[in-house]
């Protein structure tokens, strides 16, 4: 499909459909994806460019259609893969939230199921994502980043790539409020 | 009031969520050398995601064990020629630098020298990495339950790898040398000239505080300085790929780690090391001068009683030199010319000789290390 022709479009509230996930796949899915973000990279370590547990973020905060429940799963997962780290605890955490809520904004007002409009989103994001990142790791904390926009829109689109099977792999979990 | 809150209630919670992490994050850099706040969180989250991996490290190394000790065993008969071939050839060098490395114990022991000996090491799995750029740390599968500490040496074969800085009961986490917060001591191996190792946002490693009007050339190795007190002297770092002018008075000087930082699978924890005194082999072979100057006679400490009377032979030495002489065993007797003016010259030579060619040899014996100074 031709990404200029992606039909993102505008719903209301009462036609977009809302999903909600098992205990098990809420807890296991964003855990596997700081897994193997941990581990991979160790034997790849090419694979550091894509962020598995952002796209779990966004994959459950348009799926859920929940501002809340969007902004919490980035809090926590964010927070979790800043433990992994040994920088101080919420850098992950501050940027996976504003993501979460963004993206659950979104999920409630557009359509976005089909690959063109989850690699759009996807793309959009993951810079939101890492500008937020970028400013708290900066600003707050005082790290030196490397900031070079060929570099992020590279990663952005990687990811993005990325994002369409795994999101129509996770649709399996789906289940119909 | 009510209907407004009921309004913004999700605007109202994403901004109390941020404003609780951003807080949070304050507290942490104000209190951020031990971090101890986070300890729990962190021990969570690392109680989660490790046992996985090692888990899946385990079975990987298992598999890859049994197929390459049992099924995949082509070239093995080539490859172990070769390798006694290469065994010999090691042997060979291994006498000769022996033989330099006791000659350089001996100077160190001469001078005092203290060196630190890593006297233990443990082997460790790397079984993930931190899953960030931001922080360059490896999770090793030896905790605390094993013996291993904070600020503990990393290394593996090919050179240093980074720092233990956190412990946890079965895991650690390794700082990297290439993370943007580490520092090493080093000296370059050439010139040796000293500065630190750091690491930078991009996970290269940079050589830094060597003054502009220094030359430093590409290829040159990097070795640890020691000055850090967590690194022995003299592990190598590795090689200076580039170097350029930078915009202070220092020198732009990128180096290539010589462990492979991208691929590490196995280290060794550097579990203790020790600093004393160097001390000469006694059962080194000795040199042919020593030899020779303790086989030649000596002038014995002359009698209370004698001081100020001439000897008979009028050579001006002590009497009782001739005595001391045939003292000395057959075998190692020196031959006295006939000509009586020229022996007491030789004996007076070699008595100047044997101070100095001795303590080489038995530095040991009159300041034992425990004695030495510290």
């Amino acid at each position: 499909m031709h990404l200029n022709s992606v039909p993102i479009t505008y719903t209301s509230g009462e036609q977009v459909e809302v999903y909600r996930f098992r205990l098990p796949v809420a807890v296991l899915v964003p855990l596997a994806a700081i897994f193997l973000q941990a581990f991979l990279p160790l034997r790849l370590p090419f694979l550091t460019i894509f962020d598995l547990p952002l796209l779990v973020t966004i994959f459950f905060a348009v799926a859920r259609r929940s501002q809340g429940a969007g902004m919490v799963t980035g809090a926590l997962i964010g927070l979790v893969q800043d433990s992994l780290t040994h920088q101080p605890i919420g850098i992950y955490g501050i940027a996976k939230t504003v993501v979460g809520y963004g993206a659950s904004s979104l999920g409630v007002k557009l359509d976005v199921e089909n690959a063109g409009a989850r690699f759009l989103v996807t793309l959009f994001f993951y810079v939101v994502h890492e500008v937020v990142f970028f400013t708290v790791a900066r600003g707050l904390v005082g790290l030196s980043v490397a900031w070079s926009w060929p570099h992020e829109l590279g990663k952005a689109f990687a990811n993005a790539i990325l994002a369409v099977p795994l999101f129509f792999l996770l649709d399996r979990f789906k289940q119909r409020t | 009031m009510e209907s407004l809150i009921t309004r913004y209630r999700n605007v109202s919670i994403l901004v109390a969520i941020l404003f609780a992490q951003v807080l949070g994050l304050a507290v942490q850099v104000r209190r951020s050398p031990d971090q101890s706040s986070t300890r729990l969180i962190r021990v969570w989250a690392v109680g989660t995601v490790t046992p996985f991996e090692k888990v899946i490290v385990w079975a990987q190394s298992g598999t890859s064990n049994v197929w390459h000790n049992y099924f995949y065993l082509r070239g093995v008969r080539q490859e172990n020629r070769d390798l006694k071939y290469e065994l010999q050839r090691l042997r060979l060098r291994q006498v000769r630098l022996s033989e330099d490395a006791e000659q350089a114990r001996r100077l160190q022991a001469l001078l005092g020298f203290k060196e630190q000996f890593i006297s233990k090491t443990l082997a460790a799995q790397v079984i993930g990495f931190s899953g960030s750029e931001l922080s360059r740390a490896v999770y090793i599968d030896k905790g605390s339950s094993d013996g291993i500490e904070s600020d503990m040496a990393v290394i593996t074969a090919d050179g240093v790898v980074g720092k233990v800085l956190r412990v946890y009961n079965s895991t650690s986490l390794v700082l990297l040398i290439n993370d943007q917060t580490s520092g090493v001591g080093a000296v370059l191996a050439k010139s040796r000239l000293q500065g630190i190792l750091r690491g930078t946002p991009s996970g290269e490693v940079m050589l830094e505080k060597i003054l502009s009007d220094e030359q430093v050339e590409p290829g040159e190795t990097v070795l640890t300085s020691g000055g850090d007190q967590i690194f022995p002297k003299g592990l190598p770092a590795g090689t200076v790929v580039s170097v350029s002018r930078g915009p202070d008075a220092f020198l732009n000087i990128r180096v290539h780690p010589a462990a492979g930082l991208g691929k590490l699978e196995e280290v060794l924890v550097i579990t203790q090391a020790e600093e004393k005194v160097a001390v000469a082999d006694q059962t080194a072979p000795a040199r042919a001068a020593d030899i020779l100057a303790r086989r030649l006679p000596s002038v014995p400490d002359k009698p209370a009683n004698d001081a100020g009377q001439p000897d008979a032979a009028g050579t001006g030495l002590p009497a009782g030199t001739g005595g001391a002489v045939a003292a000395k065993p057959a075998g190692a007797a020196p031959k006295i010319p006939p000509s009586g003016g020229t022996a007491p010259r030789e004996t007076k030579k070699a008595a100047a000789v044997k101070p100095a060619a001795q303590p080489g040899a038995t530095q040991p014996e009159t300041a034992p290390p425990e004695n030495a100074p510290q």
